[in-house]
């Protein structure tokens, strides 16, 4: 079965719930938007709050935000279950929130306490919660892309029914360990969902100057894996079509590679001047095809939300992450007298 | 149940060699943990380039025992990701050389996992590389490349001189929750040795312990891997020109047992490390400042002396490669220079 997102309401209803025999998704964009809609706001607010605080000089190191990109994240964690997995990258903290993580952990993690999720010694690039199915995020490009197809063979040798996602960029895909893992995956049949958050640059690289063939999407064709291309900014065809691949994951019927076309709005990381692209490009994306904003206008307009949902939805939203950067501030420094043999179990 | 032979069951040593023994490891290990696994590249039917996995296909079948596509990083890869939930891999380098390769997944990912997410997570995997040379393979099949590893906090590293500790070694690596390279040397492989195989994976010999191979009084010489048996012979010449050497197989290179090393040093007063890798910025190096950190300096008699591979890729000709490799001469008069000094 291969769905078209031309009609979504209509085949969402004939993969789910009727049809839909499988795991149930967690979350449903098209009959229960506002649980997605919470969920992006979530993950905006989120980054608008480390970008707040890295300008204030209260974070250090580095971060690389996933603003306007939310729709990736969603769309895809929506269709899974606690106790899949996901594989997340540098630019992970959509995907992290997106799978379940506290915001509180994160932001604590963020602001080198011992509460974080990794004790302050991983920080932002390095988030993981791997007993609720974050096996990490990853500051090595495509590093986590043979660790999916280790996850994934776990999966197959125990016989759960659970599948990983392995979420990379377009950089990412011009990686070795990409070819690697993905001819494996199918060799193996492994139940791995490849998402490639295409946002169109490798830092200032651009797509059409690092990708031979343009598409990585049709390189699934070179490992007889179904591969597609996807608006990454509408989180309900990011859904659709996460769905089916999870569900031919699930049902041992191997490897999948969506390629989600989306754009990042922010620099690469804190030291960018956006020299490789144009201010316009930035605003053109930012102003006409927002991830959330698009959701927004849809959900209003055909009646699945109302005015009054939204302003509670980003209420809530901006509330909570208040909270988490409170409680956050408040727990105890990351010490360094628990140092000593830490490399090792 | 089958009956074992009575000198099976009294646990009498057996002869075999270096390369059954590793085998009679791996089936111990698949046998008493079914998330134990193996992947690698041709270890199934063809047994392993060196032979060493002869068998374990037809035993425990493809589920377990998986051939890869020549795809180092991805086997090391897979390794992390597999560890990480819940299993227990076995992978091999099909020589050591190829974990170049493999680089990213066990330097930035396996060593680093338990530590960068909090310690939330063990990664407890081996992978066995067949190093060293000696075998006529030239640059690119004969390195010595441990000492990379041993640098790396959140690895292990161990590099068996005998056949027992090749058997016992790979037990206490899987029992391990961390990451550990097993480098097994290639010319070592036929060597025959006395070999009490085990029953159970409870591991004998724990990882970071040298062992004393031979005693003697007048100089220590510290090895590993292949030089701990040419140290052995030199060790045995050097007794007919009555001088007395003690050898220390250190059998793991990180960690490290040097409180050995010490007080071997503190009796002897003299300290010789030899190994097949070159010496700069060696395990040699790292003995030698871990023996000259302690009160053990206070008994040098001597300066210290490395006797290790010339600092030149390895090269093809016989001739070549025997003079880049330490040989049992080149302990032998080393020693001698260092009684001398
Ligand atoms: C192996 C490796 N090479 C280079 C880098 C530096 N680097 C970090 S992110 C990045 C760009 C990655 O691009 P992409 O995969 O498209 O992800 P995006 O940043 O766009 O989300 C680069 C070059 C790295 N971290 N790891
Ligand atoms: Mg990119």
């Amino acid at each position: 079965m291969h769905l078209r997102c031309t009609d979504v309401q209509f085949a969402f209803d004939l993969v789910m719930p009727g049809s839909y025999i499988g795991v149930m998704p967690r979350r449903d964009p098209v009959n229960d938007p506002l649980s997605s809609l919470r969920s992006m706001l979530e993950i905006r607010r989120f980054e608008e709050a480390v970008e707040e605080l890295f300008s204030r000089g209260l974070l250090h190191g580095t971060m690389h935000l996933s603003i306007g990109q939310e729709a990736v994240a969603e769309g895809v964690c929506a269709t899974l279950q606690t106790g899949d997995f996901i594989t997340s990258t540098h630019r992970g903290h959509g995907h992290t929130l997106a799978h379940g993580a506290d915001p509180t952990t994160m932001m604590a993690e963020l602001l080198q306490k011992n509460t974080g999720y990794c004790r302050g010694r991983g920080g932002s690039m390095h988030i993981a919660d791997v007993k609720n199915g974050n096996l990490g995020a990853n500051g090595i490009v495509a590093g986590s892309m043979t660790i999916a197809v280790g996850a994934a063979l776990s999966q197959q040798m125990i016989g759960t029914d659970k599948v990983v996602v392995c979420f990379f960029g377009d950089g990412a895909a011009n990686e070795g360990a990409f070819h690697e893992s993905l001819n494996l995956a199918k060799v193996w049949d492994l139940p791995v969902v490849y998402v490639c958050e295409n946002n169109q640059y490798g830092m200032s690289m651009s797509q059409d100057r690092s990708t031979a063939g343009g598409s990585v999407a049709a390189r699934a064709a070179a490992y007889g894996m179904p591969g597609e291309t996807v608006d990454g900014n509408d989180v309900e065809a990011v859904c659709l079509a996460s769905l089916e691949a999870v569900e031919r994951a699930r049902s041992g019927g191997g490897p999948t590679l969506l390629e989600c076309i989306t754009y990042r709005y922010r620099g690469h990381s804190k030291s960018d001047r956006n020299l490789y692209r144009t201010q316009e490009e930035i605003e053109d994306w930012r102003d006409n095809r927002d991830p959330i904003q698009r959701f927004i206008g849809k959900c209003v307009e055909d009646g699945r939300l109302s005015n009054e949902q939204v302003t509670a939805a980003e209420s809530a939203a901006r509330e909570s992450l208040r909270r988490a950067v409170s409680e956050a501030f408040a727990a105890p420094d990351a010490d360094p007298a628990d140092l000593e043999g830490a490399a090792y179990a | 149940m089958p009956t074992l032979p009575i000198w099976k069951a009294l646990h009498m040593p057996e002869m075999m060699r270096y390369a059954q023994a590793v085998n009679h490891a791996l089936r111990l290990l698949m046998s008493a943990d079914e998330r134990v696994f193996m992947a690698g590249e041709d270890i199934g039917v063809y047994g392993g380039a060196f032979g060493v996995t002869d068998g374990l296909l037809d035993t425990f079948g493809e589920r377990r025992v998986r051939d890869t596509p020549i795809s180092e990083e991805v086997i090391a890869g897979l390794a992390v990701g597999a560890a990480i939930t819940g299993m227990r891999p076995i992978v091999e380098m099909q020589f050591a050389d190829f974990v170049v390769n493999a680089m990213d997944p066990i330097v930035n990912q396996a060593a680093k996992l338990h530590f960068m997410y909090g310690g939330n997570v063990e990664v407890p995997m081996v992978i066995r590389l067949p190093g060293g040379g000696g075998t006529g393979a030239a640059a690119q099949h004969s390195q010595s490349l441990e000492a990379w590893f041993a640098h790396v906090p959140g690895l292990k590293v161990v590099a068996p001189a005998t056949a027992q500790d090749a058997h016992d070694l790979l037990i206490a690596s899987v029992a391990d929750p961390n990451p550990v390279m097993v480098f097994e040397h290639k010319l070592l492989y036929k060597e025959e040795g006395p070999v009490e195989v085990r029953h159970t994976t409870e591991p004998v010999v724990q990882l970071g312990e040298a062992i004393v191979r031979r005693s003697g009084d007048d100089l220590t010489i510290v090895a590993y891997s292949i030089m701990t048996v040419r140290a052995l012979e030199a060790a045995e010449r050097l007794e007919d020109s009555g001088i007395s050497a003690e050898v220390v197989d250190l059998r793991s290179l990180r960690p490290l047992d040097i409180e050995t090393v010490r007080a071997s040093v503190r009796r002897t007063g003299r300290l010789l490390v030899t190994h097949e890798a070159p010496a700069a910025v060696g395990v040699g190096a790292e003995v030698v400042a871990g023996v000259v950190e302690s009160d053990a300096l206070d008994h040098l008699l001597a300066p210290v002396s490395r006797v290790c591979g010339l600092p030149i890729p390895m090269p093809y000709a016989k001739a070549l490669e025997t003079a880049t490799i330490p040989q049992v001469d080149d302990v032998e008069r080393a020693a001698k220079e260092l009684m001398n000094a």
